[in-house]
């Protein structure tokens, strides 16, 4: 179907932006890539009023790597950002997640911004964002906040963006030394949203021993479920950890609902098993972690430059 | 609320007035009469409608026509020069990579790019990349073939 008819604004600042979502209020919606609007629209599922266009904005379209972490701006497409080998470098798992969402031919031109914004609790970058304890920067006419990500989802297809607002950047935080990540999922087919994933972050001690480690759900819950396994992974070796109690500790705190694609059984069966896979992946990349002769240095060296990361 | 808008479609500057809410897709084909691209499914699950926007694929029913004021756009009508078929296109040919043919210029499309990027691919790096078109004809083997049929033709042309 095609998509109802609304006002088109154009602006080519973001003061201008800024302004007009101000004006149209709750009846005002962003268009940034559109991979998930104007699915939307041509399903007739949405009808905004007014569509702000931020496409010809400059200045953002940036990817910042800093030794603190990822500022990714709205007009990052996922695929720049997958093929990014700075932002890899501090933060390997924007890409391992992004080489899982849809297409390559949506990645061209659906944004990691617009993907957090639009809240889907099955999609990859709201549990990388959730993982990593990372945030969501929001400008209105006149102000700016920044929405940590554990405040920025607040339920299926809901965030905090509040009408007037628009999300100009987000911020995908680094890990300590000798850490490690990984995303694991299943999909009925190549590209489609997962029945189940996880994304998992591990650290481990001097000793290679698991010093934290976490996970966060897809597609078993309103919004992604991070889950702290520190206590049952450790502190111990990854060889020597009782993988079954760690998944078990996993799916305490989650409950899946059945649809079309897979039982809630079934799914919850996936998320252990994928749970447990990123875990061993993630430790496995924490022990050849370069950085691991110098772990302690390097952790510093993050916190020190925490603030300045958005230069 | 209509748009004056300029595209340069498959290398001609053309200039056309749209409704904000106009598809690329049903701008190529309505405005312009380029019926080359083809339209399956209207919400980016089919590949049919893949053009190059800038040179690189997009869903062209996933994109607004006045979003992409002033951009290049090349559709499947504008793969061939000089009169003779590109190379990927004498490869789908040659490779029987279709049978109705209407999942073929979204597949001409995102090969032609890919091939770009990626000129010796293995086989699991071509199924990726053809991983978001659908094909209700074939069975992709052909199509599989076609890809890998292409880079070699690209590879003796070149060298
Ligand atoms: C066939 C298909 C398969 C897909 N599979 C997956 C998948 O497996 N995993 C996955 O994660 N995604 C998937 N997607 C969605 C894709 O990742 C989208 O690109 C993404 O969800 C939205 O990004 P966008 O830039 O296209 O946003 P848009 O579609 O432009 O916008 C989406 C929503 O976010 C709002 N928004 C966007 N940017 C901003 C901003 N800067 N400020 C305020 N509001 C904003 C919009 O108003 C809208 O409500 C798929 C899409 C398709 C078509
Ligand atoms: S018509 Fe555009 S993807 Fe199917
Ligand atoms: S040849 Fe008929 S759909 Fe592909």
């Amino acid at each position: 179907m095609k998509p109802p008819p609304f006002d088109y604004h154009g602006p080519v600042t973001l003061d201008e932006a800024l302004g007009v979502l101000a004006e149209t209020g709750p009846d005002g919606k962003v268009l940034a890539g559109g991979q998930s609007l104007i699915p939307l629209l041509n399903m007739r599922l949405a009808a905004p009023a007014h569509l702000v266009d931020i496409n010809r904005l400059p200045g953002l379209d940036t990817i910042e790597a800093g030794p603190g972490g990822v500022r990714v701006g709205a007009l990052a497409r996922h695929a720049a950002v997958e093929r990014s080998a700075a932002a890899a470098a501090v933060q390997p798992l924007l890409g391992q997640a992004l080489r899982l969402v849809a297409h390559p031919v949506i990645r061209n031109r659906g944004t990691v911004v617009g993907s957090l914004v639009h809240a889907d609790p099955s999609a990859e970058m709201p549990a990388v964002l959730a993982l990593l304890g990372g945030s969501v920067r929001l400008a209105r006419r006149g102000g700016e906040r920044e929405v940590p990500a554990e405040e920025f989802f607040t339920g299926p297809m809901e965030s905090a963006l509040l009408p007037g607002e628009m999300a100009v950047s987000a911020f995908f935080p680094a890990l300590p030394g000798r850490s490690g990540t990984a995303f694991r999922e299943l999909a009925r087919r190549h590209g489609d949203y997962a029945m189940a994933g996880v994304a998992a972050a591990v650290t481990l001690d001097d000793d290679f021993r698991i010093a934290a480690a976490r996970v966060a759900c897809v597609s078993v819950g309103p919004v992604p479920v991070v889950v702290d396994v520190t206590a049952a992974c450790g502190p111990r070796p990854a060889a020597s950890v009782d993988w079954d109690a760690v998944a078990a500790a996993v799916l305490d705190r989650i409950e899946p609902e059945a649809d079309i694609h897979a039982t809630a059984e079934y799914r919850r069966h996936l998320t252990g098993v994928l749970a447990v896979r990123a875990l061993r992946d993630a430790a496995r990349e924490a022990s050849e972690d370069p950085e691991a002769s110098d772990a302690s240095d390097a952790s510093e060296a993050s916190e020190a430059s925490e603030g300045e990361e958005g230069a | 609320m209509n748009h004056a808008i300029t595209l340069t479609v498959n290398g001609v500057v053309r200039e056309v007035t749209v409704p904000g809410r106009r598809l690329l897709s049903d701008c190529l084909r309505h405005d312009l009469g380029l019926t080359g691209t083809h339209v399956g499914c209207e919400h980016g699950v089919c590949g049919a409608c893949t053009v190059l926007l800038d040179g690189e694929p997009v869903r062209s029913c996933l994109t607004f026509a006045v979003t992409v004021d002033g951009h290049e756009i090349t559709t499947v009508e504008g793969l061939a020069s000089g009169g003779g078929l590109s190379p990927v296109q004498r490869a789908f040919s040659e490779c029987h990579g279709l049978q109705c043919g209407f999942c073929t210029p979204g597949f001409l499309c995102t090969v032609t790019a890919f091939l770009r990027e990626n000129p010796a691919p293995d086989h699991e790096e071509v199924v990726e990349a053809i991983s978001g078109n659908l094909c209700r004809c074939t069975g992709y083997q052909n199509i599989v073939k076609a890809v890998h049929r292409a880079a070699e033709i690209q590879a003796e042309e070149a060298g």
